[in-house]
């Protein structure tokens, strides 16, 4: 009941911050959209020239959802590294709670977050003409929370190492573009160098673009497009997320309860 | 049953001897006080005590539990005031406390009941709906030993309290520390390296380089100094010399103009020095010892010669840890 309660404690605070935080929350809002709007208006003159068989910023769109997960799961779990340097973190490991449970709720602290924000994402889905019926709704929060999990769990992990926010945010900022450009996000996976289908293979995100993309495209564009730009079953997608999820949680607990 | 027990306490870094086996009893109750330069092992004896770092040596019991084997019966004992501020600044001090109170299975029936206790006792009360960044220094450090209180501890735990606040806050601080003991007869074990505040324990213990070399009342040390210092001028200076070492055999130290003797019971002795004194004297003063005086004793270093030079005492230690590993 008390690891219940830690968890939920540890998850309410961490909910709290980012709702004052309205500077962050338009900023990390902002950035998917402005990265939408450039890329997507920029290069769909020159990609409509070549047989994509598909509008660019609707390609885009999944994409740019799974980045939105990406980036504010990792700057969430920057709370870690913030609670060591400013004290917070020393009021937390005195109290007699378990470390397994603080670090659940941290994680799940960012994971709902960043859930909501990629949520909040769906209302330009109309603007770039894809249609989103309810069904798919369940679906989609399904996924950003499994990617959410599996980022957050890396952010903590890391962030069980990092002594200043400086450098978090530092490498964090060397983390995010790498995994964003070999995630599907921008081109297809389909023929790419073997050395960067290899990197897409371990990627979380390649996931996570992947199912966000078979879910809102489906019935968008043309089946046979849609399975030509698809890597895995959705199911696959869904399985591998988990299982990174757990086995990255489960690292970084360790590895926080080591390091504090 | 004692509610701090400390047995051959001690503590190494890389070789480097912080604790040096220390041992102690604190009573129900009691302001119990370690009082050292900085560097002395203060933080490192509060960091094992409550489970924050593992002994090298020795064991400690905090209201019967194991430090080493119950750590989270320990922790549900302690309340705990960090040197430095450990507030979320984010939140108000209502949510830091509510936060604190759930990590610490405080029921929530009587949740409510208890922030208004403690906040009240830190005067606290008609400003928990602020956010933490709008409070001052004093403030902040008031909310956490509110913060420290709402799990009902047996021990409250003070590192350097008063660290970083001006005077007329530190003294203010204090009033609320002594109430506690006061209304709430708290056992309460704080370090600091005031030398006057470390004169509102019951009890000290003074420390230099991890070891306890005094542990006694306020008075008691500074009666181990040899007694009150009583100074006085006169017209007929050497007249009033002569005549104070013959009267009373000891010798009368001349220091910037003024005479100089040490007796054992410096109130009582004055009412007598007047009737017996023939010499016509101009001003007297009579001078308690100080705990600078003890520590000087004690260590043959002035406390406070220590405070300007952190860095310098750290290298000395690190010398002399070498030398002795």
């Amino acid at each position: 009941m008390q690891f219940i309660q830690t968890i939920y404690t540890i998850w309410q605070r961490e909910f709290v911050r980012y709702w004052r935080d309205k500077t962050r929350i338009f900023s990390t809002l902002f950035q998917p959209i402005m990265f939408l709007v450039i890329f997507g208006s920029g290069l769909k003159q020159t990609l409509a020239a070549g047989n994509f068989g598909v509008d660019f910023t609707q390609f885009m769109y999944p994409g740019i959802i799974a980045m939105s997960v990406m980036s504010v799961a990792f700057f969430s779990t920057i709370s870690t590294v913030w609670d060591r340097e400013f004290g917070f973190l020393r009021e937390i490991l005195v109290a007699p709670v378990s470390r397994v449970a603080v670090a659940i709720g941290k994680t799940l602290g960012a994971a709902t977050i960043a859930a909501i924000q990629a949520f909040i994402l769906l209302i330009l889905a109309p603007l770039i003409g894809i249609k989103i019926g309810f069904v798919i709704l369940p679906q989609l929060l399904l996924f950003m929370l499994l990617l959410a999990f599996a980022i957050s769990g890396l952010g903590l992990l890391i962030a069980s190492f990092m002594k200043t926010t400086q450098s978090f945010g530092l490498l964090m900022q060397l983390l995010i573009f790498p995994m964003f450009f070999v995630s599907g996000a921008f081109f297809p996976l389909t023929a790419v160098p073997s050395w960067m289908s290899f990197l897409a293979k371990i990627n979380p995100l390649t996931y996570g673009v992947d199912a966000f993309r078979q879910i809102l495209l489906d019935s968008q564009i043309a089946p046979d497009v849609l399975a030509k730009l698809s890597l895995h079953a959705i199911s696959i997608n869904a399985l591998f997320l988990l299982g990174f999820s757990v086995v990255v949680v489960s690292v970084a607990v360790t590895a926080f309860n080591k390091k504090s | 049953m004692n509610i701090i027990r400390v047995k051959n306490l001690a503590k190494q870094f890389n070789g480097l001897t912080a604790v040096d086996h220390v041992g102690f009893e604190v009573q129900k109750g009691e302001i119990f006080g370690f009082l050292g330069p900085n560097g002395a092992g203060k933080t490192t004896t509060i960091n094992m005590l409550s489970t924050i770092l593992p002994p090298t040596e020795g064991e400690a019991f905090i209201n019967d539990f194991s430090i080493s084997s119950q750590k989270d019966s320990v922790r549900k004992s302690i309340g705990l005031v960090f040197q430095d501020p450990s507030l979320d600044d984010q939140l108000t001090a209502e949510e830091n406390l509510k936060f604190h109170a759930r990590l610490y299975g405080v029921p929530s029936n009587e949740y409510k009941k208890r922030e208004k206790e403690v906040l009240q006792l830190v005067d606290l009360w008609d400003r928990k709906n602020e956010t933490i960044k709008n409070y001052s220094g004093g403030m902040k450090r008031r909310l956490e030993i509110a913060r420290g209180l709402i799990h009902y501890p047996a021990v409250l735990f003070l590192d350097e309290p008063t660290l970083g606040l001006d005077p007329q806050t530190r003294a203010h601080l204090w009033d609320y520390i002594l109430k506690l003991k006061r209304e709430k007869e708290m056992t309460i074990f704080m370090t600091t390296h005031y030398m006057n505040e470390a004169e509102y324990c019951d009890r000290i213990a003074i420390i230099d380089y991890g070891k306890i070399v005094a542990l006694d009342t306020p008075l008691n040390l500074k009666k181990q100094v040899g007694g009150d210092i009583i100074r006085m001028t006169s017209g007929q200076k050497d007249n009033l010399k002569a005549e104070l070492e013959k009267r009373y055999q000891q010798e009368a130290k001349e220091e910037n103009g003024m005479l100089q003797i040490e007796v054992a019971d410096g109130e009582r002795f004055l009412p007598r020095l007047f009737n017996e004194l023939d010499t016509k004297i101009d001003s007297i003063e009579l001078r308690r010892p100080t705990l600078d005086d003890v520590f000087l004793k004690m260590t043959g270093r002035a406390i406070r010669e220590e405070e300007v030079s952190d860095k310098e005492r750290m290298r000395r230690h690190m010398r002399m840890g070498r030398r002795m590993h």
